[in-house]
């Protein structure tokens, strides 16, 4: 039988410094994976976390990291050549498929926006597969902004709306405030069939799913990405249970029909 | 087949069990009580038939052998894993109709959840059931509300009684006893001294009752209701290296509570459940109802442990029979 922690070695291809905490480190990766799900990333003697997927290449996948703690930190120390540990891929993930011939609008908070990447990459790439693509983006300052190169690509493909909640002139167009005050200006041709996925902190979940309603979106055209404390990933240690579902299993990508029925 | 045979001859038998099994039974660990001058009643591997503590209840569960509380998954050098060995013998383990069913649970979290985990699968199939009866159930056990009073998936039955031990064993693998056969009725405890009005028909909407808010008051979120449950399966992974070769080092898990600090605890300092009220109502609504629309069937099996163990006196079924109760009042 297989044993499913037990991780496999992955090599460091390069990596891009995007803020003082936040990297991306491209890792060898032959094999299927979908936007939105994560793999459990792992240093011996330091221990193992969560981390979604931001790209999916050929050979490789991309891993954005936030630098906030023990295992974090190590791999923020970890050069082009070194290994890193990988188990996964795990979770749902987002279905490309749902999302084609639709009006999509993507809205992420923060490091919320390197689960989505790929998906923000899929349909700018494949510009004919969706009716069209907004893109919304938030940071809490210009210091925080992730993939400032994919933005200017994106740009190019689709309509982009980047914000942040104090302006500080350093160059890159935004716009000021929260994500949330821009959602009303968007030109929804058939609202009721539009798909818009959010990801980001709670309480920016929380919020930006209200003002998607208000507009008109349906509940089940409401796509959200939750993270939740994880340590096994396959359902066994029961720190990402809420009610009677598993994030790490069913999860992390919810439809908000079932996802406003889940109570921490 | 059942038996009468005599002590002495059911110690052989263990003799000659202990080629292929290691046997687990409860234990009375003198002075290891939670307080001075108290007991522990714990399993441990045993060897004769005296060793077993038969009419007490047990403060842990045989959940210890087939969940260690910290447990190895792989020993790691530079870049190369390897596994712990498991023995090759199989697990006999004396055990109450409760903790039966409790097993059963666990069965559904670490073999149908999803991935089969690989630790438990081969422990779990080693196992073998010696049932030890309750002839009225302990002070707070409500098995019988939980229907987990009774059992029919035990291989053997072993009931010592003055200096003869009536035993049934079902699984053939285990009989090697000789002499007469004789009839014997296995004895369910139908009655308990606690009942539990189970609440029936509970939903999401209890999860605002401010019946939670007491809790937050009175549980220090010591994490005992969930280390003694024999249902409670969760569990943190921990990297440790030796001090004398910091190359070398392994990964474990270890028992976790989501009545303890940090359960849920995100990067950012976001905490989804900071009350005891709350992580209470967690615990409640899992063995009671979630579980049960996912898996058919309480989590709970009524042993009544966590109440034993609970420092701050609070009661697990009292609060079932509470919201039991509400509902009736309800209608
Ligand atoms: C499905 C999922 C996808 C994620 N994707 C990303 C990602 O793409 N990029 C990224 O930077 N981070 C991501 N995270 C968060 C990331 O897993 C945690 O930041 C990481 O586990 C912290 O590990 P550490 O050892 O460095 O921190 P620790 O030293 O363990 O802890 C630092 C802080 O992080 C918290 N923490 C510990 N483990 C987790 C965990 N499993 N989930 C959340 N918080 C935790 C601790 O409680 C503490 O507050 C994701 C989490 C989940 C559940
Ligand atoms: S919740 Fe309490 S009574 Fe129920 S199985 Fe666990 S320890 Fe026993
Ligand atoms: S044993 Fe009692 S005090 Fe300790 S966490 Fe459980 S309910 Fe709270
Ligand atoms: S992360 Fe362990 S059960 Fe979901």
């Amino acid at each position: 039988m297989s044993n499913i922690y037990l991780p496999f070695t992955s090599r460091i291809i390069k990596i891009i410094q995007h803020t003082d905490i936040d990297y991306t480190f491209f890792m060898e990766y032959r094999g299927a994976v979908k936007p939105g799900q994560f793999f459990e990333v792992s240093i011996p003697k330091y221990g193992e976390a969560p981390i979604s997927v931001s790209d999916i290449g050929d050979n490789y996948v991309g891993l954005t990291i936030r630098r906030v703690g023990v295992v974090t930190n190590t791999i923020h120390e970890m050069k082009v050549g070194d290994s890193l540990f990988l188990r996964g891929p795990y979770g749902n993930g987002f279905d490309v498929e749902l999302y084609k011939g639709k009006e999509i609008v993507i809205a992420a908070g923060g490091t919320g926006l390197a689960p989505v990447k790929a998906i923000i990459d899929y349909f700018t790439e494949h510009c004919g597969e969706a009716k069209s693509l907004t893109v919304m983006a938030g940071f809490k300052s210009s210091k925080d902004i992730l993939f400032r190169d994919d933005f200017k690509k994106w740009e190019q493909a689709c309509d982009v709306t980047l914000t942040i909640e104090r302006v500080d002139d350093d160059g890159i167009p935004c716009r000021s405030g929260l994500i949330t005050r821009y959602i009303p200006d968007i030109p929804f041709k058939n609202v009721d069939e539009a798909q818009v996925i959010v990801v980001g902190p709670p309480i920016m979940i929380k919020f930006t799913v209200a003002e998607f309603l208000k507009q008109g979106v349906r509940e089940e055209n409401l796509w959200v990405s939750y993270e939740r404390k994880m340590c096994c990933g396959v359902g066994k240690c029961g720190h990402c249970k809420m009610d009677d579902t598993y994030i790490c299993l069913e999860g992390p990508v919810f439809n908000y029909t079932k996802a406003k029925t889940l109570i921490d | 087949m059942a038996y009468k045979i005599i002590r002495e001859r059911f110690d052989q038998y263990l003799q000659q069990l202990k080629k292929d099994y290691r046997l687990f039974a409860p234990v009375v660990l003198n002075g290891k009580g939670t307080f001075t001058d108290t007991d522990s009643i714990r399993y441990q591997e045993i060897n004769s038939i005296g060793e077993i503590c038969f009419d007490k209840k047990s403060n842990f569960s045989a959940k210890e052998v087939l969940l260690p509380i910290t447990q190895t998954l792989f020993y790691f050098t530079e870049d190369n894993w390897s596994e712990p060995k498991v023995d090759d013998k199989k697990l006999l383990l004396f055990v109450r109709s409760c903790d039966i069913h409790a097993i059963r649970r666990l069965d559904d979290i670490y073999l149908r959840n999803g991935f089969k985990d690989p630790y438990y699968k081969v422990l779990r199939e080693k196992v073998r059931f010696c049932l030890m009866e309750c002839e009225q159930g302990f002070e707070n056990c409500f098995c019988v509300s939980m229907k987990t009073n009774t059992v029919e998936e035990y291989d053997m039955l072993a009931r010592p009684q003055g200096k003869f031990v009536y035993v049934t064993v079902k699984n053939s693998e285990l009989d090697f006893f000789d002499g007469k056969a004789i009839e014997i009725e296995p004895k369910f405890p139908q009655k308990n001294m606690t009942e539990v009005k189970l609440p029936r028909r509970l939903n999401q909407d209890i999860a605002g009752s401010p019946m939670w808010q007491e809790y937050s008051a009175r549980c220090i979120g010591c994490g005992r209701c969930n280390f003694v449950c024999p249902t409670c399966s969760c569990f943190s992974m921990q990297d440790i290296f030796y001090k004398d070769n910091a190359n070398a080092g392994e990964r474990r898990r270890v028992w976790a509570s989501c009545m303890v600090d940090g359960f849920t605890d995100m990067a950012g300092g976001h905490q989804f459940r900071k009350s005891q009220g709350d992580r209470m109502r967690f615990r409640v609504m899992h063995k009671v109802y979630d579980y049960k629309k996912r898996f058919g069937y309480h989590m709970c099996v009524g042993c009544g442990r966590c109440d034993d163990a609970c420092p701050e006196y609070i009661s697990f079924s009292n609060c079932l029979d509470k919201l039991g109760k509400a509902e009736e009042a309800d209608q």
